[in-house]
C-alpha cells in the first residue's frame, strides 16, 4: 500500500521528437517530473509546447523515444499496444476538452464502457456506475443521450466514467475548454473534490487561469523544459 | 459483450437513409439471386418428382427423349418378356407402350403459340404414375375420341377446358376430363387412347416404354439385358433418371446465369457497403480514438466495424429472402430446351437456398465492411482523437 | 467554372467518389450485356429475311410434309424459288458441342439465302458431292474444321452414324448472320432412309419459299395453307420473321425475367449513388448555406448538385460502355453454342447512356430536396 509520499508517476530523462518527413523536431528533451499521490498537478503552457504530449505520454497514449515512466510503481515505457491498452483501462481515467461521449450511448451505458473491460458481472457493473454517478450528481438523466445533456451535464458525466474504475490516475486535457463559467466552477469543484476526498492523482492541462488556481501545483512546459514558474506573464484575467 | 452488439446495432439505425438505401442494394441483390435458384430448384424439383424411382423407361438408343424416339412393335414385345416387370392387381403386367408427340397450341393469356406433349396411353399408364388424379370431370373411354388434359394446359391453353374440344390429326377430341399431377411435368401434358391416337398421327411406332420393377434393385439386370440385346436398338433409365437429365440443360442454364448474374450485381452491392462504411469511419474517427484511449483493443474497434457491416448485410438479405419467398405464388411456363415442350413449374425455397442466400448476404456484407473496420482499427489514437 | 467546381466537389473524397464510379461501370456493364443477350436472343428474328417464307406442318414442327408437296407450292401465284430440308438434330462427339445442323436441298436453299456466303469453287464441289456438307465460319472455327476434313454425325431423331466431307466454309454477309449452322445434301438423308425405314423417305421437315412479291407475303401464304388444308398433312406458312419469333416466344417467361434483372441492377446501382450524394451533400451542408447567404439561388444549387451526381455517372458509364465491347467478346465466346449472334448493337449502348443518366437525375433528387428546403441558420449550424 503506497504511502502519501510516495510518488505515483515517476519520470526520468524524457526524451520525445515528432517526426516530418525526414526531418525530427525535439519536443520532448530529457524531462525530469514526479508527482506524488493525491496531487492535483496543472500543466501550462504555450500551445505547441508539449503539454498535450507530455500528458499523452503519461496517459500511455504515446511511446517515448527514451526515458522512463513509472506509474503506481509500473514501468510502461517498454509495453506492447496490446500491453498499453489493458494497462490503461485499468489505471488511467480520462477527461476531455469536448467530452468525448458515445454519441449512441445513454449516459448510463457511457459509464458503464471502460467496466466492460473487466471481468465484472452485470450486476457488479450496475453498482459501480449508479456509484460513479451519484458522485457526479447525475442519478436523474441515466437513461438520457449526450445530445440531450449540456455542457456541463457530459462533461460530469465523463468525469463519471474517468472514475467507475477507480483509476490510478486521472489525466484531463482542457476539461473547461468548452463549458460556460457556471460549468466550469462545477467541473473544477468536483475534481477538487475527486482529488481531497477519494485521494485521486490529477495531472491536467488547461489554459485557464481558474482551472489553473484550482489545482495544487503548477508546472510550466516551455520549449520542452519544465518550470516552475512562467517565463512569459500569465494574464490574470477573471 | 452486449454493449459492443448494441453499440453497432444503434450506430446502424442512427443513419436511417443510408442504411435503407445500402441494405435495399443488397436485398436486390439476395432477392435476384435467391429468386434464380428457387427457380432451377423448381425446375428440377418438377422433373425428378414426374418419376418413380422403381420405374423404368425405355427409348431408342441416342434418342434423347421420347419425342425424338421411335420403338416398333417387334422391340416392345420384346420388351414385354423382361420377368423382373411386376403385376398388377388385375393379374395383368405393369407396363405401358405410349406414344409422345406435339402440337402447337395457342396461349390462354397472350397469342404467342407453344408446343404441347400429346401422350398416348394404355389402361395401365395411370396405375404406373400414382401421382395423377383426376381433379374434373372423368377418365376417356378408351377406344373413343376423348381426352383428358393436365391443369397447366386446361388454364394456360385455349379450347383446353373441360366439355371443349381441341381439333387435331383431322379429328376432334372432346376434353372430358382434367387431371393434377401435383407439380410434376405431367400436368402440362395432354393424354389419350393410344390406340386411337396412334392412327390419327399416323404413327405405327411407339415412343417409349414405361414398366414397374417387381422389385426395384433389379435395375441392373434389365437395363444391361436390353441394352445388350442384339434385336434391340433401346436404352432403359430409371424414370427418375430419365426426367433428371431431362432438366439438365435448362437447370444448369439458369443456375449458371444466376450466379453470374448476382456475383456482378454483388460488386455493386459491396460497393455500396463499402462507402457506407468508410463514411461510417471517418464520421467516428474521434469516437474510435476514445474508445482505444479507454483501453479497447485494436481487435474490439475491427470487430465492432465488421458486426456493423455484417448487420447490413444480415438486413439486406432477410429482406430479400422474405420478398423472395412471395415468388412461391407464381407458376413459370416456359419452354423446356432438351424436350422442346411446354413446362410449367414454380419456384421452390428450400432450406438449404435460405442458408445460402443468407450466406452470401453475410459474405456481402464482410467484403464491403473489412477493409473500413481494418482501416479503423489500425488508426493513431492521438490523430483520432484531434477529430472529436 | 461551374464545371471546375463540379469536379472538384466530387474528387473530394476520392476513395468514395472512385468506388461509385467502379459501381456505377460494373453496373453499367451488367446492364450492357444483360440487353445484349436479349438481343441475341432476337437475333434469328432480326436477321430474317422479309421475302422468304417458311411452310411447316400445321400440328408441330415433329411432323414432316410430304416431298410431293413442292410442286403444288411452286404452282401458287406470287411463290419464286422453292427450297426444303429437315432439321437432323445430329450430335457431334457429345451433346454439350450442340450445333443447328440441316439436311437440305443445296441449290435452292443457298439460292434463297443469299447471305451465305461461299467461293465459287466451294460451291461447286458443294453441289457436285453427295456426301458433302457445308458449315459456318463460327462453327469450323470452333471445332477447327478446315475444307477436306470428315465429320461424322450422330443421328438422334434418324439414328446411325453419318460421315459427311467438308466441302466449303461459309461466311455471313453481315455481323448479324448467323455463321454457327452445318448444311449437307437432303437426297443423301432421304436415300439412306429408304434403305433402313422405308415409310419415313420423301419427307421433308419444312419447305422454304422465296416471294416474287414481298409485299404480298400475307396473301401467297394463305394460298398455300390453302391448298392443304384438310389433307392429312395441313401446312402452316409464315414469314419467316413469324417463324423465328415463334421460337423466341417460347422462351418468352425466361426473356422477361431477363430484362427484369436488368433493370433491377440499375436500381441498385441507384440505391448507391443516392446513398453517396446524400453524403456528400450532408457533409456540406454548411457550404450550401453560405451559397445561399451570397445569394445563390435554388434553381444554382439545384443545379450544381445534378451536375454533381451526373459527372459521377458519366463517367462511370463511360468505363462501363468501354469494358462492354471486351467483355461482350468474352461472353460471346462463352455462350457461343445458346447464341450464334452476340454483339453490342448501338441501341444497347443508347440503353446504357440513358441509364447512366437517370440514375444520376434520380441519385440527386433527395439531396436536391433537403437542400432547396434547408432554412440558411439551420444549414450554418450545421458545419463542424
Amino acid at each position: 500500500m503506497p504511502s502519501k509520499h510516495m510518488a505515483v508517476i515517476e519520470i526520468t530523462d524524457l526524451v520525445k521528437s515528432y517526426r516530418r518527413g525526414n526531418q525530427s523536431i525535439p519536443v520532448l528533451e530529457h524531462l525530469f517530473l514526479k508527482i506524488e499521490e493525491g496531487e492535483f498537478l496543472a500543466l501550462m503552457g504555450p500551445s505547441g509546447s508539449g503539454k498535450s504530449t507530455l500528458l499523452n505520454l503519461i496517459a500511455g497514449l504515446d511511446q517515448v523515444d527514451s526515458g522512463s515512466i513509472r506509474v503506481g510503481g509500473e514501468e510502461i515505457t517498454g509495453l506492447s499496444e496490446i500491453e498499453l491498452a489493458t494497462w490503461r483501462a485499468g489505471h488511467v481515467g480520462f477527461i476531455f476538452q469536448f467530452y468525448n461521449l458515445i454519441p449512441v450511448l445513454t449516459a448510463f451505458e457511457n459509464v458503464e464502457l471502460p467496466l466492460m473491460l473487466t471481468g465484472l458481472s452485470k450486476k457488479a457493473r450496475k453498482a459501480h456506475v449508479a456509484t460513479a454517478l451519484s458522485l457526479v450528481n447525475l442519478q436523474d438523466r441515466v437513461d438520457h443521450y449526450p445530445r440531450q445533456l449540456s455542457g456541463g451535464q457530459q462533461q460530469r458525466v465523463a468525469i463519471a466514467r474517468a472514475v467507475v474504475t477507480d483509476p490510478t490516475i486521472l489525466v484531463a486535457d482542457e476539461p473547461t475548454g468548452d463549458l460556460d463559467r457556471h460549468s466550469a466552477e462545477e467541473v473544477l469543484r468536483l475534481m477538487d473534490q475527486l482529488c481531497s476526498e477519494l485521494g485521486k492523482t490529477i495531472v491536467m492541462v488547461t489554459h485557464d487561469p481558474r482551472a489553473a488556481r484550482k489545482a495544487h501545483t503548477l508546472k510550466y512546459l516551455e520549449k520542452g523544459v519544465l518550470t516552475d514558474a512562467p517565463q512569459i506573464a500569465v494574464p490574470e484575467c477573471l | 459483450m452486449n454493449l459492443l452488439f448494441f453499440y453497432s446495432l444503434r450506430n446502424l439505425l442512427t443513419r436511417r437513409l443510408t442504411t435503407a438505401l445500402t441494405a435495399l442494394g443488397m436485398a436486390l441483390v439476395v432477392f435476384v439471386f435467391a429468386a434464380i435458384i428457387m427457380l432451377a430448384e423448381g425446375l428440377q424439383k418438377t422433373l425428378v418428382d414426374t418419376g418413380s424411382y422403381s420405374n423404368v423407361v425405355v427409348i431408342r438408343k441416342s434418342s434423347g427423349s421420347e419425342v425424338q424416339s421411335g420403338i416398333d412393335r417387334l422391340q416392345a414385345s420384346v420388351v414385354e418378356t423382361q420377368q423382373e416387370i411386376s403385376m398388377g392387381q388385375d393379374g395383368k403386367q405393369m407396363i405401358a407402350k405410349e406414344m409422345v408427340v406435339l402440337i402447337t397450341m395457342e396461349k390462354q393469356e397472350s397469342s404467342s403459340r407453344s408446343n404441347v406433349v400429346i401422350r398416348g396411353v394404355s389402361e395401365t399408364s395411370l396405375s404406373l404414375r400414382p401421382q395423377v388424379h383426376i381433379l374434373a370431370g372423368r377418365l376417356p373411354q378408351p377406344g373413343s375420341s376423348e381426352i383428358m388434359v393436365g391443369k397447366s394446359i386446361a388454364k394456360g391453353f385455349k379450347g383446353a377446358g373441360l366439355g371443349e374440344a381441341l381439333v387435331f390429326a383431322m379429328r376432334s377430341w372432346r376434353v372430358v376430363g382434367i387431371f393434377d399431377a401435383g407439380s410434376t411435368g405431367y400436368s402440362s401434358e395432354i393424354w389419350g387412347d393410344v390406340n386411337q391416337l396412334m392412327p390419327a398421327f399416323r404413327r405405327p411406332v411407339y415412343s417409349s416404354i414405361l414398366f414397374n420393377l417387381r422389385n426395384a434393385g433389379e435395375f441392373e439386370a434389365v437395363q444391361s439385358r436390353i441394352q445388350n440385346d442384339p434385336r434391340l436398338t433401346l436404352e432403359a433409365k430409371r424414370e427418375t433418371v430419365y426426367y433428371k437429365e431431362q432438366s439438365e440443360a435448362m437447370a444448369t442454364f439458369l443456375r449458371i446465369l444466376g450466379l453470374s448474374l448476382t456475383l456482378v450485381f454483388s460488386i455493386g452491392a459491396v460497393v455500396g457497403a463499402m462507402i457506407t462504411m468508410y463514411a461510417a469511419v471517418a464520421t467516428r474517427t474521434g469516437e474510435i480514438g476514445t474508445l482505444r484511449a479507454l483501453g479497447f483493443r485494436q481487435s474490439a474497434i475491427l470487430t465492432a466495424f465488421l458486426l456493423e457491416s455484417l448487420l447490413l448485410g444480415a438486413i439486406g438479405g432477410c429482406t430479400g429472402l422474405f420478398f423472395a419467398s412471395f415468388l412461391q405464388l407464381l407458376t413459370v411456363s416456359t419452354t423446356n430446351f432438351q424436350t422442346f415442350s411446354e413446362l410449367a413449374f414454380s419456384f421452390a425455397l428450400t432450406a438449404g437456398i435460405v442458408i445460402k442466400s443468407l450466406s452470401f448476404s453475410l459474405i456481402m456484407g464482410f467484403a464491403g465492411g473489412v477493409l473500413p473496420a481494418f482501416r479503423a482499427s489500425r488508426m493513431n489514437i492521438i490523430a483520432a482523437l484531434r477529430e472529436a | 467554372m461551374l464545371l471546375k467546381l463540379l469536379f472538384r466537389n466530387a474528387f473530394r473524397h476520392r476513395l468514395r467518389t472512385l468506388l461509385t464510379i467502379g459501381g456505377i461501370a460494373v453496373a453499367i456493364l451488367a446492364f450492357g450485356l444483360l440487353r445484349t443477350v436479349i438481343s441475341a436472343w432476337y437475333s434469328g428474328v432480326e436477321s430474317s429475311s422479309a421475302s422468304r417464307l417458311v411452310t411447316r406442318n400445321a400440328i408441330s414442327l415433329i411432323f414432316p410434309l410430304p416431298i410431293s408437296y413442292k410442286e403444288k407450292i411452286r404452282s401458287v401465284d406470287g411463290v419464286g424459288v422453292v427450297s426444303y430440308g429437315n432439321w437432323f438434330g445430329g450430335v457431334y462427339i457429345d451433346e454439350k458441342n450442340f450445333f443447328a445442323n440441316f439436311a437440305v436441298e443445296p441449290r435452292t436453299y443457298f439460292d434463297l439465302y443469299s447471305e451465305y456466303l461461299l467461293t465459287d469453287d466451294e460451291t461447286a464441289a458443294f453441289f457436285r458431292e453427295r456426301k458433302a456438307c457445308v458449315a459456318g465460319q463460327k462453327l469450323a472455327r470452333r471445332f477447327g474444321w478446315n475444307v477436306g476434313d470428315i465429320i461424322s454425325l450422330r443421328g438422334t431423331i434418324f439414328p446411325g452414324n453419318w460421315d459427311f466431307v467438308l466441302r466449303g466454309i461459309y461466311q455471313g454477309k453481315d455481323k448479324t448472320i448467323d455463321e454457327n449452322q452445318f448444311f449437307f445434301h437432303w437426297d443423301y438423308l432421304n436415300e439412306t432412309i429408304k434403305k433402313i425405314s422405308a415409310r419415313r423417305a420423301d419427307q421433308v421437315g419444312f419447305y422454304m419459299i422465296g416471294l416474287k412479291r414481298p409485299d404480298q407475303a400475307a396473301a401467297t401464304a394463305e394460298a398455300v395453307d390453302g391448298l392443304f388444308k384438310n389433307s392429312y398433312a395441313e401446312t402452316l406458312t409464315e414469314t419467316e420473321k413469324a417463324f423465328q419469333m415463334s421460337f423466341v416466344s417460347m422462351s418468352e417467361a425466361i426473356i422477361t425475367v431477363i430484362q427484369l434483372v436488368s433493370y433491377v441492377i440499375i436500381v441498385i446501382i441507384m440505391a448507391v449513388v443516392a446513398n453517396t450524394m446524400a453524403m456528400s451533400v450532408r457533409e456540406r451542408m454548411g457550404e450550401y448555406a453560405v451559397f445561399k447567404t451570397l445569394g445563390f439561388g435554388r434553381g444554382y444549387l439545384s443545379g450544381l448538385i445534378l451536375g454533381e451526381s451526373l459527372t459521377l455517372t458519366s463517367i462511370g458509364g463511360l468505363l462501363g460502355i468501354g469494358v462492354t465491347f471486351p467483355a461482350a467478346g468474352a461472353f460471346g465466346q462463352a455462350v457461343g453454342q445458346f447464341f450464334p449472334v452476340f454483339h453490342v448493337s448501338a441501341k444497347t449502348i443508347l440503353m446504357d447512356m440513358a441509364a447512366a443518366a437517370i440514375v444520376g437525375i434520380v441519385a440527386a433528387v433527395i439531396p436536391i430536396w433537403r437542400v432547396v428546403q434547408v432554412r440558411i441558420a439551420e444549414g450554418l449550424g450545421r458545419i463542424g
